[in-house]
């Protein structure tokens, strides 16, 4: 029996695995101790339990415990990659390189440091959402400091050739950051073979729980710093103060081995059943993938279908959560920015949905929600004047709309 | 975002979607909107030339929830009214009855032009002048 709603949006977030509940539930109860209490057994046991953690988070991704810095999430993260470069290395540079399509947390932190001054390069994906690696390149400076590119986008889930781009950066003696929130846990990630200086990634995309994430910060070849943004008792290597989380920092170490164990099987099943949706969605008239579909996190699809709107998209395929990149511009809220970067008309961005699969998805579901979503496009489509026009042969770009 | 039941039902059951013939001198056309700002409203009057009364109304909508609702709620208004009457709806009397949230208001704003800018490709077709629309925001 499929449970409504069908939960597709694995890419905002993920439902916590059962037994990483199992083992974050004695450190609320009778476990409570500070992890930096060292006078007695409830601060060892607490210490104990996150260098534990720390443990399987660095396995993960192939890093050095002690390279992890324990953190809120992937927001407070890049935040601290982005701004604590930055302020750890103004005396040699103050240029940043990032890219349009870089989710709101790396963007907004470039913003902020180009209010005091800095030098910040936007690339410019190709419409597939690859960047250019020779663009990446010519934009490097004597003056740059930092690249920061992401390893999955989360709106369309394309991967960025990350060794090619951290071999551009060292060349120049750049320090490269990544964003691998949508990409830790899903497909292999290791910060020594991808030459990765410093990255961000969240528990709770990866089957944990929310609030807890950290930044890899490489040790040696180079030794990387950043300077704190949270001043106080001089935490985490003094990169980042504050008490522990040690709940969420055990139930992320449980997430990470969980996913470091099954990703490979998990992976394989999650793709198998996008394709399948993909290849379906795509036998309705005038639907388009969004992003390259060869380079791409195995349980994503961005699918816009031409002619009907995404907002009432969603609320026809109540049965099923998914989000969509459209937002009315009239109601002072903008289409996807990723989608239009990538250069797609807004009318298209208007018109996506993404489906985020995950661990708990079934094959019931995914058959569930082909039919589901081809019988919800076909029905507003009947609805839209767009389609109507489209099927006249009218050329909607001939149109003059007349705009409110 | 939370719909109202009225949007819901609507939505699920829109009223008087299709097309009229536009190249009838008695049916007046309003498509409103465009496609980059993720909503085109078509809405369309046919006017008895005897009783002057609104005979028949169609919509069609790319839009959200709530610009679908209003297009098809107001469809159901026009009937019967006549378009002296029909000029009178305001947009604020189907955000009540809808109960649309703020950011929601300029899906009956859309819906309101839509009837206004048929009405005016209906008294231009009738050799009338196009009435003034007023501006909104
Ligand atoms: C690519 C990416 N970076 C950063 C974040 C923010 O992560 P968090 O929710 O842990 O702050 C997200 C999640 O929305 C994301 O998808
Ligand atoms: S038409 Fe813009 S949000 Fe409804």
């Amino acid at each position: 029996m499929v449970q409504f709603p069908i939960y597709l949006d694995n890419n905002a977030t993920t439902p916590l695995d059962p037994r990483v509940l199992e083992a974050m539930l004695p450190y609320f109860t009778n476990k409570f101790g500070n992890a930096a209490s060292r006078n007695h057994a409830f601060g060892w046991d607490a210490e104990e339990a996150v260098d534990y953690a720390r443990e399987q988070i660095a396995a993960i991704v192939n890093a050095n415990p002690k390279e992890i810095i324990f953190t809120s999430g992937a927001t407070e993260s890049n935040n601290l990659a982005i701004k604590g470069v930055a302020e750890m290395y103004a005396a040699k540079g103050n240029h940043i390189i990032t890219v349009n399509t870089e989710h709101k947390a790396v963007l907004d932190a470039c913003r902020h440091l180009e209010k005091q001054g800095l030098k910040v390069t936007y690339l410019e994906p190709a419409g597939d959402g690859l960047i250019d690696l020779k663009e990446l390149e010519n934009a490097i400076t004597d003056k740059t400091i930092l690249v920061t590119i992401m390893y999955g986008n989360n709106e369309i889930g394309v991967v960025q050739p990350i060794r090619e781009i951290s071999a551009i950066a060292k060349k120049h003696g750049v320090l490269f950051h990544t964003d691998a929130t949508q990409a830790v846990g899903k497909i292999p990630v290791d910060v020594i073979a991808d030459g990765i200086d410093i990255m961000s990634f969240s528990a709770h995309k990866m089957y944990g729980p929310k609030g807890v994430g950290a930044l890899f910060v490489r040790r040696k070849n180079p030794r990387v710093k950043v300077t704190a943004q949270i001043d106080g008792g001089g935490h985490e290597r003094g990169m980042r103060s504050g008490t522990l989380n040690v709940p969420g920092i055990v139930g992320f170490g449980k997430a990470c081995e969980i996913c470091r164990l099954e990703m490979t099987e998990e992976a394989a099943r999650l793709s198998k059943m996008r394709d399948q949706l993909e290849k379906e969605l795509l036998t309705l008239e005038e639907s388009y993938v969004n992003g390259n579909v060869a380079h791409r996190l195995p349980h994503v699809s961005n699918i816009s279908f031409k002619f009907v709107e995404g907002e009432g998209l969603m609320m026809k395929v109540k049965n099923i959560a998914v989000s969509s990149g459209s937002a009315c511009t009239s109601a002072s809220l903008e289409p996807s920015y990723v989608l239009k970067n990538l250069g797609l008309d807004d009318e298209l961005a208007h018109s996506s949905l993404r489906f985020g699969l995950g661990r708990f998805t079934t094959q019931e579901e995914i058959d569930y929600a082909i039919d589901y979503v081809k019988k919800a496009v076909t029905d507003l489509r009947e609805l839209s004047p767009l389609w109507e026009m489209f099927k006249d042969g009218i050329d909607l770009k001939s149109v003059v709309w007349q705009d409110h | 975002m939370a719909y109202s039941e009225k949007v819901i039902d609507h939505f699920n059951n829109p009223k008087n979607v299709g097309t009229l013939d536009k190249s009838k001198k008695n049916v007046g056309t309003g498509l409103v909107g465009a496609p980059e700002c993720g909503d085109v409203m078509r809405l369309q009057i046919q006017v008895n030339e005897e009783s002057g009364l609104i005979e028949d109304a169609k919509f069609k909508t790319f839009g959200c929830g709530s610009a679908i609702a209003s297009s098809s709620l107001a469809t159901e208004w026009l009937k019967g009214k006549t378009v002296d009457q029909a000029l009178e709806i305001d947009n604020m009397e189907i955000v009540e009855e809808l109960a649309l949230p703020p950011v929601k208001i300029h899906c009956s704003v859309l819906a309101e032009d839509a009837i206004k800018t048929a009405i005016n490709d209906y008294r231009v077709k009738q050799g009338l002048e196009p009435i003034k629309m007023n501006e909104h925001h």
